[in-house]
């Protein structure tokens, strides 16, 4: 096979760049991230890229493929037109630091706050028993890769640089549905969640739920019954049916 | 000549690499109170680890309470062929479980038994279902659970930062010199102990499940630092990496397929693993069709299915059903476990085969087979430690995961890498904060010594040559796959050093152009020194173990030889050339070697 694919591919820094457009050799099952790969070793050593696993296990090689935020090493190049030009850019998001890559460090700090787990006491023999489907809820939230793919595109931290400090983004909001599903967790994080966490400015977009590539109901099963709880503790009218009811989950 | 810029951190014990045991040997560094740095090549949770898939071997006895720390001893000994370092293996089947636990208390949400404890899935080589697993994304539980455990401990994390060369004060270790690979700059970490957690050597072949940063650093590191290495020679292929299409080639593929029911099969349909039952494992293994697909069940009853051999076994298998002509146009075999089971059990077991089937390859494996082949997977080889403490051989070097010898003998077994990882992890971590406390006196890092390495980092940016660094890469892959790879042979393998000598001198000739800041084509040069170095002990030794063991088979040498199975290969760094030596392995105590020749 003759083929050759054609990349337009973002090369620049902080003080500005533009799109370079390449031509490489292609191949059956090839993926974008091989398309990068190529023009690397063809013609730009230098082209700036992160990535691990090459399957979709790590979450490195996030970008922006014709606009839309994917991870190179799941998208295949025959979903595009035959000698489309594809374009590949950085996470807008986030600041550039070459080419490819840009700095993420945003999301190492978020993950820094998030209230751990605080475990609670062991079973008399001192080991700990959870049921299947106590834990797979859970586990839903654990498959996140960290591909900050949601972080890029939600619009609070794309668009309001003042609310980033108190906003922590979808990542971390099913990080923390992850701890408050956990079985064996006791804390409290209503406080964090609202005041740090900041849930009350997401809009419900779904822009985060669309673009997972491990397709975590982000929105639906992470943020939508944390925005619930919040309103649960604030409401004077629940308070008073849980009072009555003796329970949080007697839905009216 | 100017003086060369770097900033200096300073740590009692700095840990290098951020995977599974890197990540455990700050956590129990920091716990002992001395001051950790922890550094990583990529973002932080991304190491190779996040790529495990099958689970973490532990004799805890949630589904078999027959299984005990001896089973797993046995099974560990005989699946490396007896040429383990027998304490090793003896600590990691003892404290697995525990560690295990851990993990859970550290918050791991493991899939759970009808009783709702951690649940455990049958492997090859393990005579028990043994693996605590969440689906096929153990690894990635794994390394999300102790990163966020790591983070809120006293640990200073130093990410996308690669460390080239360790520093020494006589014939202590005193540091490690490195750059960002952000922004190019270069950082000296002074420390008194160095924890070696960077993981195998895997990018020195073409077809490999391993990720850009197993280019062999931590093995190289402690080799230029004077370390002895060991057992160089023994490298696993995974029998089941994808074959198809090629970009994805290499890819693993879980051997908890089989251990969930998969079969094997030429493109005969034949289930040909039956074909190539070793005498070693005759006694335990199913000699028909019906005692396998019954074992699944009943493990008192029936013995264990020919498609859970070791993954030497079964590599090899794979290799000869290819060479026979009984493999598929694209030279692998079928992985069936669509006609085994059904289709939900398949996409709730095994949920990430399902989605990399169909995304990467177009094939959905609840219909179809998948197509498989060997690919280089893992080192057994590494830094030669002492059991107990990790220490390698030169003061205040430390190693734990695969980067460390001994464990795993000739071959090791699916499951034994991730409590590898997290016995030994803990167990670096605890001695080099030890060590440490009673380092009498002060370490000296020479400045002179810092400033010609620095220099010879940048030489690929100004010397005349015009060698490209990824086209080097390449035939290095090429060099070992086609001339050191599942079968060898004498000839080949002196073919492949004088490749190798050849790609030393043109290495030596890499030009790169662009600048210090996040420059990838900077990087591949500079990891052909190392790879260029593990290639050579491992050519080097396969050259001069004349037998076939484990991850090593001759095809002029095909069997075992005793006089060979009592020896470990130690390699030594001797001015510019490998000193290679054969020692005893230890002795093991006779309570241990009766554990191992009982018969079940």
């Amino acid at each position: 096979m003759a083929k050759t694919f054609t990349m337009r591919v973002f090369r620049g820094d902080a003080a500005g760049g533009d799109f370079k457009e390449y031509t490489v050799e292609g191949g059956e099952g090839m993926v974008v991230l091989d398309v990068v790969h190529r023009i690397q070793a063809t013609h730009a050593p230098d082209l700036a890229c992160r990535w691990n696993c090459k399957a979709g296990k790590c979450g490195s090689c996030s970008a922006e493929i014709n606009g839309k935020p994917r991870l190179m090493c799941m998208t295949r190049m025959d979903i595009f037109e035959e000698n489309e030009v594809v374009s590949v850019a950085p996470m807008r998001t986030f600041p550039i630091i070459r080419d490819l890559v840009t700095d993420v460090s945003y999301n190492y700090e978020k993950a820094k706050q998030v209230p751990p787990l605080r475990l609670k006491p062991a079973d008399p023999d001192g080991r700990y028993r959870m049921m299947q489907e106590d834990v797979e809820r859970g586990q839903e939230f654990h498959k996140c890769i960290e591909c900050f793919l949601c972080q890029n595109v939600c619009h609070v931290i794309r668009d309001h640089e003042g609310l980033k400090k108190s906003f922590s983004g979808p990542r971390f909001f099913i990080k923390i549905a992850g701890l408050e599903m956990h079985p064996l967790d006791t804390r409290d994080r209503t406080d964090f969640v609202r005041e740090q966490a900041g849930v009350g400015f997401c809009n419900i977009t779904k822009c985060c739920t669309e673009v997972c590539p491990e397709h975590i109901h982000i929105t639906d099963n992470g943020i939508i019954p944390m925005k619930e709880r919040m309103a649960d503790n604030f409401d004077p009218v629940v308070w008073v049916l849980r009072k009555i009811r003796g329970s949080k989950k007697a839905a009216p | 000549m100017a003086t060369v810029e770097y900033e200096t951190h300073e740590h009692d014990v700095l840990v290098i690499g951020a995977g599974g045991a890197g990540l455990r040997a700050a956590i129990e560094a920091a716990a002992q109170g001395v001051s950790v740095g922890l550094v990583c090549k990529s973002l932080l949770g991304k190491a190779h680890t996040v790529m495990a898939e099958g689970g973490i071997a532990a004799a805890m006895g949630n589904v078999w309470p027959e299984d005990n720390w001896q089973v797993h001893f046995r099974d560990t000994m005989r699946g490396g062929k007896m040429l383990n370092n027998w304490r090793m293996a003896q600590l990691h089947a003892q404290e697995s479980p525990e560690r295990v636990l851990e993990l859970e208390r550290y918050g791991a949400l493991f899939d759970r038994t009808k009783d709702g404890l951690i649940s455990q899935r049958d492997f090859g080589g393990h005579r028990y279902a043994r693996l605590a697993h969440v689906g096929d994304r153990t690894g990635l539980e794994m390394i999300r659970t102790l990163q966020y455990h790591a983070i809120h401990q006293a640990i200073e994390v130093y990410m996308e930062c690669k460390i080239e060369r360790l520093l020494k004060d006589g014939d202590r270790v005193c540091g490690a010199f490195g750059y960002w690979r952000n922004t190019g700059k270069f950082v000296l970490f002074k420390a008194k102990a160095i924890v070696l957690a960077t993981g195998g050597i895997g990018k020195a072949w073409k077809y490999t499940s391993n990720s850009w940063e197993y280019s062999g650093d931590g093995h190289s590191l402690a080799f230029w630092a004077g370390a002895d290495l060991i057992d160089m020679e023994f490298v696993q292929f995974h029998p089941t990496g994808m074959v198809w299409p090629p970009s994805v080639r290499g890819i693993l593929v879980t051997e908890g397929v089989r251990g969930d029911g998969g079969t094997l099969k030429n493109t005969a349909g034949e289930r040909f693993m039956f074909n190539y039952i070793p005498e070693f494992f005759k006694a335990e293994t199913a000699d028909s069709q019906e005692e396998a697909d019954r074992w699944y069940q009943d493990k008192k009853n029936n013995r264990r299915t020919p498609d859970l051999l070791p993954r030497d076994e079964v590599a090899r298998a794979i290799n000869s059903e290819v060479k026979a002509g009984r493999g598929t146009v694209h030279g692998g075999v079928f992985l069936d476990i669509c006609t085994r089971r059904d289709a939900d059990y398949i996409r709730k077991r095994l949920p990430s085969m399902y989605h990399q089937f169909k995304e990467l390859a177009g094939v959905d494996i609840t219909k179809e087979p998948m197509e498989v082949g060997p690919t280089m997977h893992y080192v057994m080889g590494g830094v030669r430690v002492d059991a107990d403490s990790t220490a390698a051989t030169v003061p205040g070097l430390f190693a734990a995961g695969e980067v460390a010898g001994g464990l795993h003998g000739s071959n090791r077994l699916g499951g034994n890498s991730l409590g590898d990882l997290l016995v030994f992890g803990r167990r670096a971590g605890l001695h080099a904060a030890l060590y440490c406390k009673n380092l009498g006196g002060r370490l000296t890092v020479d400045g002179g010594q810092v400033e010609s390495i620095a220099r010879t980092l940048l030489e690929p940016f100004t010397r005349s040559g015009s060698e490209n660094p990824y086209t080097i890469q390449a035939d290095l892959q090429d060099t070992m796959h086609n001339l050191v790879g599942i079968i060898r042979v004498e000839a080949e393998l002196q073919q492949a050093l004088e490749k190798l000598a050849v790609l030393k001198q043109r290495a030596a000739r890499v030009h790169v152009d662009g600048g210090r800041v996040y420059n990838p084509g900077w990087h591949v040069a500079l990891d052909l020194a190392s790879l260029l170095t593990v290639s050579e002990c491992c050519a080097l030794a396969a050259l001069e173990r004349k037998e076939s063991r484990g991850g090593h088979t001759r095809e002029d040498h095909p069997y075992t030889d005793d006089t060979w199975g009592a020896v470990n290969l130690v390699s030594r760094q001797q001015g510019d050339r490998i000193d290679l030596r054969r020692e005893p392995l230890p002795q093991m105590p006779p309570e241990l070697k009766a554990l191992v020749q009982e018969r079940q």
